[in-house]
């Protein structure tokens, strides 16, 4: 997995809460058997119209907002199925970062796979950055996960927690796998233990 | 000290961990399927690495499969394709695979239990949410992403952040006509789709313990649509009963085996960090009005009137809800007609749920305006069940359609799709906007309440049901 560093980019809104893995990506694309080509795909049934034009109905179309890396939306983000298809849409379509009140929990550990950071900042706070993204063409954040702040345009640093093994798994884009197997003589004792050959 | 079930399993199964880390739990069941694990394969290959125990993990093709014929190829090159790769990946690295001719195959969260692979005090895995449903063997079972799958495979170990404990506790005596579906529904109700996030939820009181395996499984498998990944009620022996004479456990002294299993229970006196508390004798059968799984009432209920929600955002949601529903603000649910029915899913596709509901398409006709209701048993071996019982020429005679086994219409990766507009009545566990097909409105319920939704056209309270 690559390293997370620190970078700028555009915000995009998705205001709409307990935003559903199905949402994310819908089960037609779930067929694919790599874990890649998920990204025009994103919010299908929300971004395209049914001839498949693009819905310009949905904020997230807007072309100010074409080319952001920051996703910034409600309650629950990413509730309902396990399918790791979800981040890999986000991450497909150009998001690394995600801003929302709270998410659920499967998609939340899925994010970490997948070098894709999930932000969680208090309800006011996030709404604060949908009025200043709205009133603000061009709306950026700097995302310094090495010090675990946003910073706004104006250089207000707004804080978020992330314990430690958290951040450093995406900061050195550890390979779980590869972490987990140098301790495999306490997978092997357990296994002892257990009865399990 | 008094510890709950969780925190037996967490302490049993806990390998190593890290100062500053999260806890490494030994995985003792997986199931695979052939939609989340293509890509963990592909990893393991891509590292040069093997499956450390295919011994512990079993596969089953469930959610692409068509539910008309098995004798013809998968229709859909796609979906044939990732059933193809789940058949050689397993082949690849000596893992049992449940192929869909297989009369062991089905739902792998109907089939785990039916086999008798999963057991109490394990830790169970799945790249699958309704992993959950296990929990009602009191395992430790939840839902991963595909790259823990490939974890799971790699090293049959799991980092799993300790979650915090809510005790579900439900007493009193469902009444007739009401379900294990409509408990969990009112409870997801009172919780919200996000009220168990971060939880691990165990279910207890009388009215739990009152219910079959079936209906537990029922329960626990919902657990995900509260937010919670992972719900578990603790071994009984109604647990013990239905585990003996399953196929995986023969061979092995059952009665040391049912000693081991009951002492997972959670112990008296143990602490929870939450507890719920709700009566069984107040639920009535629901019915879901919206797009998320807590937005339900009684089938006597209505959909809200936006004015008595007091906080913005919850209004918003449900506005937009009511709006994808087409239903009207205050619209009795009695007053919603459904022209498609859907019976099945790892939900509600176990054989107590045929049963029920055959029991209420005893006699009657499916109404003209349901232009199709499915039957889908979760397993081959519940399909067969339901045969030998005699329950598919019961709904046959009454218009339903009899399927063979797989996930459907629950998700719609195969041809059973809802259509733009239609509304359906259906025993899954999600309503999300297009789960069921673009543009389809769907309206969970128990079997009982789909049936009768099939015969009168709409939603009617099956406590007043006309049995023959």
């Amino acid at each position: 997995m690559e390293k997370f560093e620190t970078f700028s980019g555009l915000l995009a809104p998705l205001d709409a809460q307990h935003a559903d893995t199905d949402q994310i990506i819908p089960k037609q694309f779930l067929k694919r058997v790599e874990r890649t080509g998920y990204g025009e795909f994103l919010f299908f049934d929300w971004r395209f119209n049914d001839d498949g034009s693009l819905n310009h109905d949905f904020e997230m179309n807007h072309d100010r907002y074409q080319g952001a890396s920051i996703l910034i939306t409600r309650d629950n983000f990413g509730c309902g199925s396990s399918r790791e298809h979800a981040p890999w849409a986000l991450k497909g379509y150009g998001i690394r970062c995600i801003v929302a009140p709270s998410f659920a929990d499967i998609f939340y550990n899925n994010c970490f796979n997948n070098g894709l950071l999930p932000v969680v900042l208090a309800a006011d706070t996030v709404d604060r950055l949908f009025g200043e993204l709205r009133a603000n063409e061009g709306y950026a954040l700097k995302v310094d996960l090495e010090r675990r702040l946003l910073l706004t345009p104006s250089g207000e640093e707004i804080p978020f927690e992330l314990d430690d093994f958290l951040r450093d798994r995406l900061l050195n884009g550890w390979d779980q796998v590869g972490l987990t197997l140098r301790h495999e003589d306490a997978i092997t004792r357990w296994e002892k233990d257990h009865d399990i050959d | 000290m008094s510890l709950n079930i969780y925190e037996k399993i967490c302490a049993e199964h806990l390998v190593h961990q890290e100062p500053g880390q999260d806890p490494v739990l030994y995985i003792d069941r997986h199931y695979v399927h052939e939609v989340t694990s293509p890509q963990a394969f592909e990893g393991l290959r891509m590292a040069g690495r093997t499956v450390r125990r295919p011994g512990l993990t079993f596969a089953t093709m469930d959610h692409n499969i068509p539910t008309t014929s098995r004798d013809q190829p998968i229709a859909d090159p796609l979906s044939a394709r990732q059933v193809e790769t789940l058949a050689a990946n397993c082949r690849e690295f000596a893992v049992t695979c449940f192929d869909m001719h297989d009369p062991r195959s089905g739902i792998a969260h109907i089939i785990g239990p039916e086999l008798g692979l999963t057991e109490p005090g394990m830790t169970v895995v799945c790249g699958d949410s309704h992993t959950s449903t296990h929990g009602a063997f009191g395992a430790l079972a939840f839902g991963i992403g595909t790259s823990e799958v490939e974890h799971v495979l790699a090293t049959q170990t799991l980092l799993n952040r300790t979650a915090r404990t809510l005790q579900v506790k439900v007493d009193g005596q469902l009444g007739a006509g009401v379900t294990a579906k409509d408990l969990v529904l009112a409870i997801i109700g009172r919780l919200g789709t996000a009220g168990g996030t971060g939880f691990v939820i165990e279910y207890t009181g009388s009215a739990i313990r009152e219910l079959s395996m079936e209906g537990r499984m029922t329960v626990c498998n919902m657990s995900i649509e509260a937010g919670a990944r992972a719900g578990l009620v603790s071994p009984d022996d109604k647990t013990v009963a239905y585990l003996e004479g399953r196929e995986y456990l023969e061979g092995r002294d059952f009665d040391s085996m049912a000693e081991g299993w009951l002492a997972w229970a959670s112990d008296e006196g143990c602490d929870y960090d939450e507890t719920l508390e709700l009566n069984a004798a107040d639920v009535e059968p629901q019915v879901t009005w919206g797009t998320s799984p807590g937005m339900v009432t009684g089938v006597l209920g209505q959909a809200p009137t936006l004015a008595d929600l007091a906080d913005a955002a919850e209004r918003d949601t449900a506005s937009r809800a009511l709006q994808y529903m087409d239903l009207r603000e205050g619209q009795a649910m009695t007053d919603i007609t459904v022209n498609r029915v859907f019976i099945g899913s790892c939900t509600n596709g176990r054989i107590e749920d045929l049963r029920e509901a055959a029991r209420v398409a005893c006699g009657h006709t499916v109404a003209a305006g349901v232009e199709q209701a499915l039957v889908v048993p979760g397993s081959q071996q519940v399909r067969a069940q339901a045969e030998a019982e005699g329950l598919d020429k019961v709904f046959v005679e009454a218009g339903f359609q009899w399927r063979e086994s797989g996930c459907s219409m629950c998700l719609a990766m195969n041809d059973d799709v809802l259509s733009p507009g239609d509304r359906c009545a259906s025993t899954s566990n999600r309503n999300f906007e297009g789960r069921q097909g673009k543009g389809g409105r769907t309206h969970l319920v128990s079997p009982a309440m789909a049936a009768a939704a099939a015969v009168t056209g709409s939603f009617t309270d099956v406590r007043d049901w006309d049995y023959k």
